[in-house]
Formats: structure tokens, sequence, C-alpha cells
């Protein structure tokens, strides 16, 4: 019985990945209404999951590719891989409405630019202070600190390895859970009041979860502003993170 | 029918791999340069071109937008297949870049409104896209 049902899991793969990852999502957005009342965002408990759940898988078989390193987990590796994470990213660009983002004008774009920058600057550092000191390896946790997905973008873009992809996507979720858990706490000091204070937050901010969720957490009128420049975000990290950027650390560091 | 809104984006996906990696050969690395971003620029500039034309009915549109739906399960899959155990190893990178970065940039937002003059006429709403698929994410 058990073999059979094991036979057919790992025989469609990819529809095992579709049922396990939605488990794991039902799980973490109940989690995230029961256990945080909403504080946390339900997306960020699912990444956590999913990183568990990789630990365990490297841990049981001492692979690199953590839960699809077990035969039954397999399809994780496809749906989870290059080419759909790739997929998805750019259809979130579908979202973007161009004429709401122009009213965000010039202040909203310095946000953005900065909000790519210093997070950028500030991973790259740590990063070689920490001996992480080739190019590829501070870029790629450089840019994990932006948003945790223009860090394995990045990392899959410039041939970084997996502990390093790893460690980029754990930076980028332990802001994402700063910014969620942390906004309302410090909403005053950051004068989030307004449409235009929230685009800036949303540019400087970074990922969509984070600010959406730290911005519900404060003032639900506020997240579509800051929603709006926020999905611009992995955008020109994924443009900037590979490009520009890999450059300049290239550059600095020779 | 659906399947346009999915070809669309696939037409997109592939055109921006494409040219990122020809600018990665014009800039003499051996990576694909930005062309996830160059992909999410021609996505974008695609749907206000259709939009305008009115090419571009609600059908087609939830061809991309089960995608672009999908991203946050695609990314769990993803950390569900990152190499955990070694990145364990190097803990305190990520908290202090984390810690850093946000608290940087908290100084700078909170530095920009405090720029901000007070009598700002009250704007419209923006109206995004897709409000379940906002929710979603």
């Amino acid at each position: 019985m058990i073999e059979i049902l094991q036979k057919a899991a790992a025989q469609n793969g990819l529809v095992t990945a579709f049922a396990v990852v939605g488990v794991v999502m039902l799980l973490s957005m109940q989690l995230s209404k029961r256990l945080t009342m909403g504080r946390v965002h339900g997306s960020a408990i699912a990444i956590v999951i999913g990183l568990a759940l990789a630990y365990w898988g490297g841990v049981r078989t001492g692979g690199h590719k953590g839960l699809a390193d077990l035969s039954l987990f397999g399809g994780i590796g496809l749906m989870g891989g290059a080419m759909l994470r790739d997929f998805a990213i750019v259809a979130t660009a579908f979202e973007v409405q161009a004429t709401e983002a122009r009213k965000a004008g010039m202040i909203g774009a310095v946000a953005l630019l900065l909000g790519t920058l210093l997070p950028f600057i500030v991973g790259a550092s740590v990063a070689w202070s920490m001996g992480y000191s080739d190019a590829v390896s501070m870029t790629t946790i450089g840019a994990g600190a932006v948003t945790y997905i223009v860090g394995p973008v990045t990392g899959a873009a410039i041939g970084a390895s997996s502990d390093v992809m790893a460690l980029s996507i754990a930076t980028g979720l332990v802001k994402a859970i700063i910014v969620m858990v942390g906004t309302p706490i410090a909403a005053k000091f950051l004068g989030l009041k307004t449409p235009r204070s929230a685009m800036v937050f949303g540019g400087l901010a970074g990922t969509v979860s984070g600010v959406s969720a730290g911005l519900a957490a404060t003032d639900r009128k506020l997240v579509p502003y800051g929603a709006l420049v926020a999905t611009f975000h992995t955008g020109l990290g994924c443009l900037l993170g590979p490009s520009l950027l890999f450059f300049a650390t290239k550059a600095i560091i020779g | 029918m659906i399947i346009y809104g999915t070809a669309l984006l696939a037409a997109c996906h592939l055109l921006g791999i494409f040219l990122g990696d020809l600018l990665g050969q014009a800039l003499g690395v051996k990576t694909n340069v930005g062309g996830v971003g160059i992909a999410m620029l021609l996505l974008i500039f695609a749907r206000l071109y259709m939009a305008k034309r009115e090419i571009l009915p609600k059908l087609t549109e939830l061809g991309v937008e089960y995608w672009g739906a999908m991203y946050i399960p695609v990314v769990v899959a993803m950390a569900a297949q990152q190499d955990v155990v070694a990145a364990l190893r190097g803990g305190p990178v990520a908290l202090l870049s984390a810690v850093g970065a946000a608290a940087l940039c908290a100084c700078v937002i909170a530095f920009i409104n405090r720029t901000e003059r007070p009598a700002v006429a009250a704007e419209p709403e923006p109206v995004l896209h897709n409000e379940l698929l906002t929710e979603a994410e």
C-alpha cells in the first residue's frame, strides 16, 4: 500500500510538489492567523518551513539540494528550480500599474534606488567582513539583503554556490520578518502617515510581503501605495544585481 | 484564451533571457545579465501596449496572473531545496546583514519622510490590478 502510494508520488514529482507546498502554505497561513494574529505574514512562515524542510532533507541525505534530494520530493526541485522561479517572478511584473507608478514620481524612484543600493552595500560589506570575500559571494549576499528573490536570482545568474544562495535567501528572509514585525512598532519614527511616505517606505523597505504585511499592521489604507513601489523592487534588483552591482563589486574587489 | 496570456509571459521570459544572454556576451561576461529584469520590463510594456489597443481580455490576463500568484509558493519550493545545512555554518552573516540593512533603511525612510510638506492634497486611491492577487502576497 504505502509503497504503491510512494511510487505514485515519486513518479508524479511536480504534482506532488504542488500538493506539498499547498499544505505548507495552508499550515503557514493558519499559524500566521492564529499564533501571530496576522503580524508575521503567512508567506514568511511558509518560507521558514521550507528552509526547515531543506535543512531536514540536507541532514537526512547529506546532499546539497535540501528536500529535493529525497526521491519522494524530487518535484520540489522542478517547482522551485530556475525555470519556474523566473517564470513566476516575471509574471509579477504584470501587477505593476505604470500610470499609478508614475504618480509616485521622483521620490519613489529615489527611494527605490536607495532601497536597492543601501541594503546591497550593507550586505556585501558584512559578507566581506565575515570571510566571503569573492565578488560572486559578496554580490549574492548583498543582493539577498535587497530581497530574498533578488538574492537567488542574482546568485543563479553569476554562478554562486548553493550555500551562498541559501545564506542570501536567509538574509532576505530575516530582513522581511524584521520589516513585517518592526514596521508597526517603528511607524511613528518612520513617519508613516501619508501615501507619499508609504511609497518611500515601499521603495526603501523592499520585499512585497514585508511591506504589505508591515503596512497592513500599521494602517490598512497605506498598503496599496507601499506595495505599488515595492513591486518594482524585485525587478530593479534583478536588473541591477547581476549587472551593475556585480561589476561594481568586482571592480572594487579586483 | 487563457493560454494567450501564458504564452505572452513565456515569450517575454524567453526574449528577456535571450537579451540578457546577448548583453552578457556583449559585456564580455559568460553570464546572463539582468535577463529576468528585462523580461519584466518587456511584460510591463507589452501589457500597456495591449491594454491601449484593447487586445487584452480578462482571460488572457488570467493566464499571466495565475503565475504571478504562484510566486510565493514557488519561492517556498525554492527555499525547500536550498543548502541550508551549509548556510547555517555562516549564521551571523545573514543576521548581521539583514539587521544592518533594515536599520539603515529605516533611518533613511525617517529622514526622507521628515522632509515632506504637510500640505499634501488628498490623492486618489490607486486601483491595483487585481485585489485578490495583491492580497495573496
